[in-house]
């Protein structure tokens, strides 16, 4: 792959993005996993879709290419995420409505606008679970300031969205704007979803999110250990799931997340050995004080 | 003369139609330890948001620090552990360290981050309530006095003058309890005004310098040798059920 690395423009584009997004998806993850919104980006990703979809669309009957399918996904996204917020204000009592209820909308919006343009040819595949071919220079560019702007708002606003996700009664006592916070830190997510969309598709993108944070959180003892565990194992996934997606010709999106898996269950094991050694250790120890 | 921090007057506070609270006048003077008691529902928890800003009175002023609640910007002022601090997420990966700096969020700001001052700083104030062993330790892996001790230093690290404690006992095994008043003893020796919502009246009236019984209106507000006189039956009037006061007392 290597020297196809340096060859094609394409594999060097889908390279550099996974390695973007190994980092920003665990990244923000922690902090949705610790949230226990893990859902919300399962159902901004299917919002995600009717965007591809509908830039798809406008591309197969208007012949308008401006509107890109990363840009109308990425539009769609933000909407979803801005809906999702407004929902759980509605439903104060039960704010996880608000993720059935856009999931299925976008789900329901992607089948009508793939009805409408009498199906899709295989890049609709490839946005469903992710391609090794599929980012442009364009997309490339797109991603990258994403990127940016995600580390400048995580860093800048990392004790209040850390305090947030802990304690958000806390948060508002101390007089920290708990709503316009969370709106941007739903956002980000839209952001991240949109740019990880083409590497690993709209139907795993949530396992990116959440997968490496779920084995880190097993091992880590704080949260910034926890950040920075859950992207190792991003990165660990994301770049051995693109060669082996490659090699295998599979899209990668299956590739990283098996990975993902193997991860998580090497961290649960490893917990557990670790703990039953400490446990014979203090048996042992208190076994020679008697 | 110390002077009044706390100033509620003709307070009265609805949650929908249904009336909470009922004409407070009542204030806190520097350096006091309150006892606040009542029967659940009497308005105990709904007083404290009143004074934290997260409810705003239907009728009625309240000054903190001698500015009027609308303009009080000075949270760091006041320190508070809810009720809530004993039901947080055990799961969620927070070292003690982490926790405590929590608590310097607002007087920091926005985009700033901490400096080794104030790293300096969470240290002091776990090492205040006798947790510096733990400062790595992931606070789910505390018992829950362990983890009370660590939301009062999260609430002290501000330098609080005035600590708000809902039912900070709740859960809390008696030794625990004991250690935890011992604790609070010594901060306010260091002038810092306390604040405490308790069922547990015998304590209160044994530790507090004040106490006050709410139950939607004030019904007392002195010293707590006077309550402690009162009768069981004068008492239960306040609570609107019978209760006996020995049992409780330390």
């Amino acid at each position: 792959m290597l020297a196809n690395l340096l060859e094609f423009e394409f594999l060097r584009n889908t390279f550099l993005t996974g390695i973007i997004i190994g980092i920003i998806a665990p990244l923000l993850g922690a902090f949705i996993v610790v949230r226990r919104l893990s859902l919300i980006a399962d159902a901004l990703s299917h919002v995600t879709l009717a965007g591809i979809a509908f830039g798809l669309l406008m591309e197969k009957k208007t012949g308008i290419l401006w509107i890109t399918p990363f840009y109308s996904g990425l539009g769609f996204s933000v909407i979803g995420a801005i809906l999702i917020e407004r929902l759980r204000r509605v439903y104060t009592a039960f704010q996880e409505l608000a993720i059935p209820i856009i999931l299925s909308g976008g789900v329901g919006l992607s089948v009508i606008f793939i009805s409408i343009a009498n199906g899709f040819n295989t890049d609709l595949y490839n946005y469903l679970f992710g391609s090794v071919s599929a980012v442009s220079r364009n997309d490339l560019f797109s991603i990258i300031v994403i990127a940016i702007i995600v580390c400048a708002v995580i860093f800048l606003f990392y004790k209040e969205l850390f305090l947030l996700s802990f304690d958000e009664e806390h948060a508002e006592v101390t007089g920290i704007h708990a709503k316009r916070i969370h709106f941007i830190f739903i956002l980000l997510t839209a952001l991240v979803i949109a740019a990880s969309i083409r590497i690993v598709g709209v139907l795993l993108v949530s396992a990116l999110m959440t997968l490496p944070v779920a084995a880190s959180i097993r091992i880590a003892k704080g949260f910034k250990q926890t950040i920075i565990y859950a992207i190792i194992f991003g990165e660990v996934a994301v770049i051995l799931g693109l060669i082996s997606g490659y090699y295998l010709e599979i899209p990668p999106g299956g590739t990283i997340v098996v990975l993902l898996i193997f991860l998580l269950i090497a961290t649960i094991i490893g917990k557990k050995i670790t703990q039953s050694l400490l446990n014979r250790k203090h048996q042992s120890h208190g076994e020679v004080l008697k | 003369m110390n002077e009044d921090i706390v100033n509620m007057h003709s307070v009265d506070f609805y949650y929908g139609s249904r009336q909470a609270l009922s004409n407070i006048d009542f204030s806190i003077k520097s350096g006091e330890f309150i006892g606040l008691v009542g029967p659940n529902g009497g308005g105990k928890t709904t007083l404290i948001k009143l004074l934290l800003g997260l409810e705003k009175p239907t009728n009625g002023s309240i000054s903190l620090f001698g500015q009027s609640i609308e303009r009080f910007k000075q949270k760091n002022k006041i320190g508070y552990v809810s009720q809530k601090s004993n039901t947080f997420n055990r799961g969620f990966p927070a070292t003690v360290e982490e926790v405590v700096a929590m608590g310097l969020t607002s007087k920091k700001g926005y985009f700033r981050r901490f400096t080794k001052q104030d790293k300096q700083k969470i240290k002091q104030a776990i090492a205040l309530v006798g947790m510096e062993a733990y400062s790595h330790d992931n606070i789910g892996d505390l018992s829950g006095g362990q983890q009370q001790r660590i939301f009062i230093a999260r609430a002290l690290v501000s330098d609080p003058e005035l600590l708000i404690l809902d039912e900070p006992t709740v859960g809390v095994d008696a030794e625990n309890v004991e250690k935890f008043f011992n604790l609070l003893h010594e901060l306010n020796k260091k002038n810092i005004t306390l604040l405490l919502v308790t069922h547990d009246i015998g304590t209160m009236t044994h530790h507090a310098s004040q106490v006050v019984c709410l139950n939607k209106t004030l019904h007392f507000h002195g010293d707590p040798k006077v309550f402690q006189e009162m009768t069981d039956q004068e008492v239960s009037q306040f609570y609107g059920h019978q209760l006996n006061l020995v049992s409780h007392q330390h």
